[in-house]
């Protein structure tokens, strides 16, 4: 049987589960802490202790954090970044960020540079790369003290040595330099591309300090087991390529939590609400997984081309303050947020959050509930109708057909959720509170293949093909069932400047991770 | 009666000029943050105006890009491209222009024009030569009104131009398309100059309104949580063709232009189907698995998110992507004999005879299939 231990780090609560197979043993929630790490493992020793296993036992661990996302949409630990452009003459009116929010360009820097360089979609040079320029931006990234560099070439693509070259000039001049390149991160669209590849290089030293954290507090709890990251699709990444990637993990918590409701309650086809303690996201889930969104996606203002679950998010939480009349109510969007435990009535503080109100119905038992026992009956029953409705309104969003889907609640504030949203009933599955540490547990595995086939000799459905089954070896190997594979991208890159009728493929499946089925 | 576009307005022009682009034309956006940075640096809306009330010894000029969508969306223009194809153009005419005018309704061209007139304080002419968008510079109202497409400048991100003059638009088109290929796969042109009587004669008339209502209802219907395909169709007199997932898509770019089709998955009421969508630029030929045509140009098949139901381009889809195909029937010069010949189902090498796509849903081939 398989041990697998799964973590959730989110703003507010680190949630821990361990699984063995597709049973849950035990699931704790615990505060996260400023550094990370102390919360973490105090969630890994009282869920090792609740589920009474062996620490040697435990054969894999998989982390899903909303560091990063939050770290953009907060716009705090970002690093300045060299932005770094290679297509002039062309793109010259439109440089680097022209389109993000200003307060996320300025905490990025507003460093940005644009030379001549880059590609015609035929593989011929726009104009000589700028040697020279970069050397003047060097000097310029060491007087500043700029620590990262994003380098965007025009059509990086179907040819990434321009950026590769500029890579080179800067580190030789700038040791110690992180760059991240734009070719490594996405698809043919310029601007998502280097945007992407400007938000991965902020996120570089956070990203950093975060794994280290992971790692040392997996080995100061006396796990030896290899551990991964959950990303964007709902599969897996090794921790060494999340300190190189951490913008792949940006969407990694809705999955998460969808995959896990979907999970617990064997359900597939389902609205799911994970109610946290700020916010409440609300997806839908399609034969187990999540529904994705359209092709760009914003993320902290920012337009972008990852391919994401269709998640959207209204502030209503555990931790969200209620204030007015009974006729003249205000709910939210603030929230205590970690400060729950001190500052909400029934832990003793002076503001009313959702949860006192929960606590007042009778719906929960959390803290002190004499402190909120001489509430206007009235009163609470006005607020919890209210609540009633700004979910029924997220959920009609995301309901596709008239057909009654169940909704799943999970979520520490899922407590919330009345039983019925609309026509609509409310699942509330047993370890609905760490839903999402069980959707980083039971995360996929995926296998890829991207390299350049000649269609000389082969159809381009023969290349499509081996592409595929070298992908579905790919994931086997690493763990994944070969019945549960799945093609989740395919697209192929013609490369008109090399001869051959030459073509990139690129092709990913997924699959279910050995030891889950029994 | 004129109207004026600022800034704040130009997110709905590029979703209507999106959705009536019928897949391409390029990706709005990038017109729209061109035409939005040169408003907010000039401090300037752009007016558009009614073509009644334009005078007939006025000089009308478009401008527009041209190229494939997938090199425009990576090789952004350099900004001064429009304006130096319409500056040779001037110099060459030796007179100066009164008017811009968009030549294409749908896709980046709806918004370039935006750009430009932000930039020089010409107004705009409510109208355009499609209505939707085409792949060739020949395929426009004024070829059908006999109105010259040279002489006509074609302008380059290096600052290279060049002055056309043919025998006729499909010449234009050939000559001006190698070149295009030469620039590098797009380039900036400034080409039909005409008088405002040649103009009131061959435009197609009120077309940016019509875009900025399509864009208004797919933002509005968007904010009350509906998917804008039911809105839109009574809107735009239009059919629903499919909805369906992309499970495969093919695509190459050559001889300046983006080709491919793209293989559909039917979903919901149309589980258990099969579509093929072929595309030069635009979607130009919606056919179901045995062949038989749904739609075809000149109508317009427009694509919208099936999810999330924003407009979908050619360069966007991938795979796995949800789409709702509508149809809308082409502005009935298109579908005149002279319209059919310049941009019909034959010109582009499609083995159908045009048929309107209204008498195509009624076909017997409509009914469902389950499987």
């Amino acid at each position: 049987m398989v041990l697998r231990l799964g973590i959730d780090v989110g703003g507010t609560n680190t949630d821990a589960v361990i699984l063995d197979g597709r049973k849950v043993l035990a699931g704790v929630k615990c505060t996260t802490t400023e550094d990370v790490m102390s919360g973490i493992s105090e969630a890994l020793e009282a869920v090792l202790e609740k589920a009474g296993v062996e620490r040697a036992n435990v054969d894999v661990a998989m982390i899903g954090t909303t560091h990063f996302t939050n770290a953009v949409i907060e716009r705090r630990a970002l690093d300045p970044v060299a932005a770094i452009r290679l297509g002039l003459p062309a793109t010259a009116c439109l440089p680097p960020m022209v389109d993000w929010p200003e307060d996320l360009a300025e905490v990025v820097g507003d460093h940005r540079y644009m030379l001549h360089g880059g590609y015609e979609f035929d593989g011929r040079e726009i104009a000589e790369l700028d040697r020279d320029g970069l050397r003047r931006i060097a000097d310029e990234i060491v007087a500043k003290g700029i620590r990262t560099a994003a380098i965007s070439s025009v059509f990086s693509p179907i040819n990434r040595e321009m950026e590769e070259e500029a890579r080179d000039i800067l580190q030789a001049a700038v040791p110690g330099l992180s760059v991240v390149l734009s070719s490594e991160i996405g698809r043919i669209g310029l601007l998502e591309r280097e945007s992407a590849a400007i938000m991965n290089a902020s996120l570089l030293s956070l990203a950093d300090k975060t794994i280290t954290a992971f790692g040392d507090a997996l080995k100061g709890a006396g796990l030896t087991c290899p551990f991964y990251v959950t990303q964007n699709d709902g599969t897996l990444m090794a921790a060494h390529m999340v300190r190189r990637f951490p913008v792949l993990t940006f969407a990694s918590g809705p999955t998460n939590s969808m995959r896990g409701a979907a999970f617990l309650t064997g359900v597939k086809d389902a609205i799911v609400i994970d109610i946290g303690g700020t916010t409440t996201d609300v997806g839908s889930l399609q034969k187990g997984f999540p529904r994705q969104a359209s092709t760009v996606v914003d993320v902290g203002g920012v337009r972008t081309n990852f391919r994401m679950p269709d998640v959207f998010a209204i502030g209503l939480g555990g931790g969200t303050i209620i204030s007015g009349e009974k006729d003249d109510l205000t709910i939210g969007p603030k929230s205590v947020g970690y400060r729950l435990g001190s500052e909400a009535r029934v832990f003793g503080g002076g503001t009313l959050t959702c949860t006192d109100i929960a606590v007042a119905a009778g719906e929960a038992e959390i803290g002190d509930p004499s402190k909120v026992a001489d509430m206007d009956p009235d009163f609470v029953a006005a607020v919890r109708a209210r609540i009633g409705e700004m979910l029924e309104d997220a959920v009609e969003r995301s309901r596709v057909s008239p057909e009654p889907l169940p909704v799943i609640a999970v979520g520490g504030g899922s407590i919330l959720a009345p039983d019925r949203i609309g026509d609509l009933e409310v699942l509330r599955p047993e370890n609905f509170a760490v839903a999402n540490a069980v959707g980083a547990a039971i995360a996929q595995i995926s296998g890829e293949v991207e390299r350049i086939f000649s269609l000389a000799s082969q159809s381009r459905e023969d290349c499509l093909a081996q592409a595929d089954s070298e992908a579905r070896a790919t994931a086997i190997n690493a763990g994944a069932v070969a019945e549960t594979l799945d093609v989740i991208e395919r697209e192929d890159v013609p490369l008109a400047y090399l001869p051959g009728n030459a073509t990139r493929i690129h092709v990913k499946v997924v699959g279910d991770m050995e030891g889950l089925d029994a | 009666m004129s109207f004026h576009i600022g800034p704040e307005d130009m997110e709905e022009i590029a979703l209507g000029g999106a959705f009536l682009g019928t897949g391409g034309g390029g990706d709005p956006y990038i017109g729209r943050l061109m035409a939005q940075s040169m408003m907010r640096k000039n401090g300037t809306d752009v007016e558009v105006v009614a073509p009644a009330d334009v005078p007939d010894d006025a000089l009308c000029v478009p401008v527009c890009m041209m190229g494939a969508p997938t090199v425009m969306v990576e090789k952004l223009p350099n900004g001064d491209e429009a304006l130096s194809a319409l500056g040779a153009l001037e110099d060459y005419l030796g007179r100066k222009a009164d008017y811009l005018i968009c030549i294409e309704a749908g896709g980046l061209n709806s918004t370039i024009p935006f750009a430009v007139a932000a930039h020089t304080g010409l107004p705009l002419i409510d109208g355009d030569g499609m209505g939707r968008a085409f792949p060739e510079l020949q395929m426009v109202s004024l070829t059908l009104h006999d109105i010259a497409a040279t002489p006509m400048v074609i302008a380059d991100d290096k600052g290279n131009n060049g002055v056309l003059n043919a025998i006729s638009n499909l010449w234009t088109e050939r000559m001006a398309r190698s070149v295009t290929v030469e620039m590098g796969g797009a380039a900036l042109v400034a080409l039909y100059p005409m008088s405002g009587a040649q103009m009131k004669a061959g435009l197609l008339r009120g077309t940016l309104s019509l875009v900025r209502d399509v864009g208004r209802t797919i933002q509005s219907e968007r904010k009350a949580n509906r998917h804008p395909g039911d809105a839109l169709i009574s809107r735009c007199g239009g059919v629903a063709l499919c909805t369906a997932r992309v499970v495969d898509i093919e695509r190459r770019t050559i001889g300046g232009f983006a080709r491919g089709k793209a293989r559909l998955r039917g979903l919901d009421a149309d589980q258990g189907r099969e579509f093929l969508l072929s595309f030069q630029n635009e979607f130009l030929c919606l056919e179901d698995a045995d062949g038989t045509p749904l739609a075809l140009t000149p109508d317009l098949i427009c694509a919208l998110d099936a999810d999330g139901g924003l407009p979908v381009t050619t360069e966007s889809l991938r795979f796995g992507l949800g789409l709702r195909l509508i149809g809308l029937p082409a502005d009935p010069q298109w579908r005149s004999p002279e319209g059919l010949k310049l941009a019909g189902p034959g010109y582009f090498g499609y083995p159908h005879a045009f048929q309107p796509l209204e008498t195509l849903a009624e076909s017997p081939a409509r009914e469902p299939v389950f499987t």
